[in-house]
């Protein structure tokens, strides 16, 4: 297409807009199916970013921290968080390591044991808490040296149980992006047929305008136009109730977990804007290929 | 300016045409006669692209119809002013509207030719009937208003297929009237017609050549006409 038809195409022709007739159950039926989509499209961008950010941060802590655990005798305790420490400084690729005060390790108890608990009463472990520099260091080599030196600490590196929880956050952000591509497809599916309805029941329109000299892309233009627009305002609606629906939602709170972080975040709020220009553009794309085709056979 | 040679159409299996050729010249006036079903309207069609002959060549304004696409015969068809026996319009658009389909499609300023449009209604007596819209009109306005939509771009030639066919006498004779007052203007006539009556009634007023299509075939009609 030539970029005076694309001009054209998009500013419109307030006469060439009239030669088809203004209503009929399409424009209901693309309007709707238009809405939903955009509704769904909100929720399922809401999921893969959620996703997104929270296989990001575990990639992140998963890639830089590991813990380790010194279980001993009360009276051993001190001497072997120093021996750690010690080992854990000599051991390239870590940048830091620190023992986890008292009030820390109580803190990270409270939730299943309460704010009061006595915890030099307990048996607890002492946790040491490891930082590794970009370089990494060798968990097996460390791991050999702490049995030798240090015998109650148990070196957790956060792989085996964090491993699985991000490839299950991106599995589903991978599942909200296909949602998003089924979606898009599915709107392609239902405003070919609005348009090609359209386009059967306008057959006089069609056997008019050819009659009196008009251009396939002319009268494609008049059922593109048409439904390009239906598709933005009914995109528009939806991603608007879409959106609301995802301000109702809980606020993100450590207690909810990933339920209550399923929204938008900072810029992520503007992402959702996109879904109606998308959804035009699915639209343009799909009325534009039904009324070629369809002239094309009625040629 | 349309020329058939050798043109022969069938469909369904059935030859509607054989061997027809014919050549409409500048400024001539004819006539297309023959009994319902004799082909008369395929003939037409084939004249402005809507159809495209099984054998034979029609060249339109010196250009093989076969070898046009359809950019180039929506082109071709703006020269080109076609009167159907049941004019079709676009229901929801005013009489107006609808005579100035052509000017809208070429991407022509309808206001620019408000005042050429309000001269041609005038002049087909439609001026009263602008924002009417086309189900409202009579036969004889609907006719008048498709005359007056196949001349607003100043077409080098007019086909009428039946023009008269849904009309009473008087106003057969006012179309027949403007469609003479046409090819004094210089414009090529066609007009595809079985009233014989209408046919003797414009030899009077134009020279006009008669062809008549009978099994299959077209002839000049004799002295009887």
């Amino acid at each position: 297409m030539s970029n005076g038809r694309i001009r054209s195409l998009l500013l419109g022709d307030a006469q060439a807009d009239r030669v088809v007739p203004p209503s009929g159950f399409t424009a209901h039926l693309t309007l709707f199916a238009s809405a939903a989509m955009a509704f769904l499209a909100v929720f399922a961008l809401a999921l893969s970013l959620a996703a997104g950010r929270l296989a990001d941060r575990w990639s992140d802590e998963l890639a830089r921290s590991a813990t380790l655990r010194i279980s001993a005798p009360a009276d051993q305790k001190a001497a072997q968080t120093s021996a750690a420490l010690a080992v854990l400084e000599q051991t390239p690729g870590i940048a830091s390591a620190r023992a986890l005060s008292d009030e820390e390790q109580a803190a990270l108890l409270a939730p299943w044991f309460g704010a009061d608990l006595p915890l030099d009463s307990l048996p607890v472990p002492q946790l040491i808490e490891v930082i590794e520099d970009d370089e990494g260091y060798d968990a097996e080599g460390l791991r050999l040296r702490l049995a030798a030196e240090v015998p109650g600490a148990v070196l957790d590196d956060h792989t085996r149980w964090r491993r699985p929880l991000v490839e299950a956050a991106n599995s589903l952000r991978r599942l909200g992006v296909f949602s998003i591509l089924l979606i898009g497809g599915a709107t392609a599916a239902m405003i070919t047929l609005a348009a090609n309805a359209a386009l059967a029941a306008n057959a006089q329109v069609i056997l008019v305008l050819r009659l009196v000299g008009a251009r396939d892309s002319y009268i494609a233009q008049a059922f593109v136009r048409r439904f390009t627009l239906r598709a933005l305002i009914g995109a528009a609606a939806g991603v608007a109730f879409g959106m609301a629906g995802v301000l109702l939602l809980p606020e993100t709170s450590d207690a909810g977990g990933f339920l209550t972080g399923l929204g938008f975040q900072g810029a992520g709020w503007f992402a959702p804007l996109l879904i109606p220009i998308l959804g035009a553009l699915v639209a343009f794309a799909a009325t534009w290929f039904a009324a070629r085709r369809r002239l094309e056979e009625i040629s | 300016m349309i020329e058939l040679e050798n043109v022969g159409y069938s469909y369904g299996g059935g030859e509607l045409l054989s061997d027809v050729s014919v050549r409409l010249m500048p400024g001539s006036f004819h006539f297309l006669t023959g009994p319902s079903g004799a082909g008369k309207t395929t003939l037409m069609k084939l004249c402005y692209g809507a159809l495209l002959p099984t054998h034979g060549t029609v060249k339109v304004f010196d250009a093989d119809m076969r070898r046009l696409d359809r950019d180039q015969t929506a082109l071709m068809r703006r020269r080109i002013g076609v009167v159907h026996q049941d004019c079709k319009f676009l229901d929801h658009l005013p009489v107006a509207d609808n005579i100035a389909l052509p000017l809208t499609v070429s991407g022509r300023d309808k206001r620019a030719e408000s005042e050429n449009l309000a001269e041609l209604m005038k002049w087909v007596g439609l001026s009263g009937r602008a924002d009417a819209l086309p189900p409202e009109l009579s036969g004889g306005e609907r006719q008048r208003a498709a005359l007056a939509r196949a001349v607003i771009m100043s077409p080098d030639v007019v086909l009428a297929d039946e023009p008269t066919g849904n009309v009473d006498w008087e106003m057969s004779q006012r179309l027949l009237h403007l469609l003479v007052e046409l090819n004094k203007m210089g414009k090529t006539v066609l007009i595809a017609s079985h009233d014989l009556a209408l046919i003797r009634a414009a030899k009077s007023q134009v020279q006009a050549r008669v062809l008549r299509i009978s099994n299959r075939r077209l002839q000049l009609a004799g002295s009887d006409l």
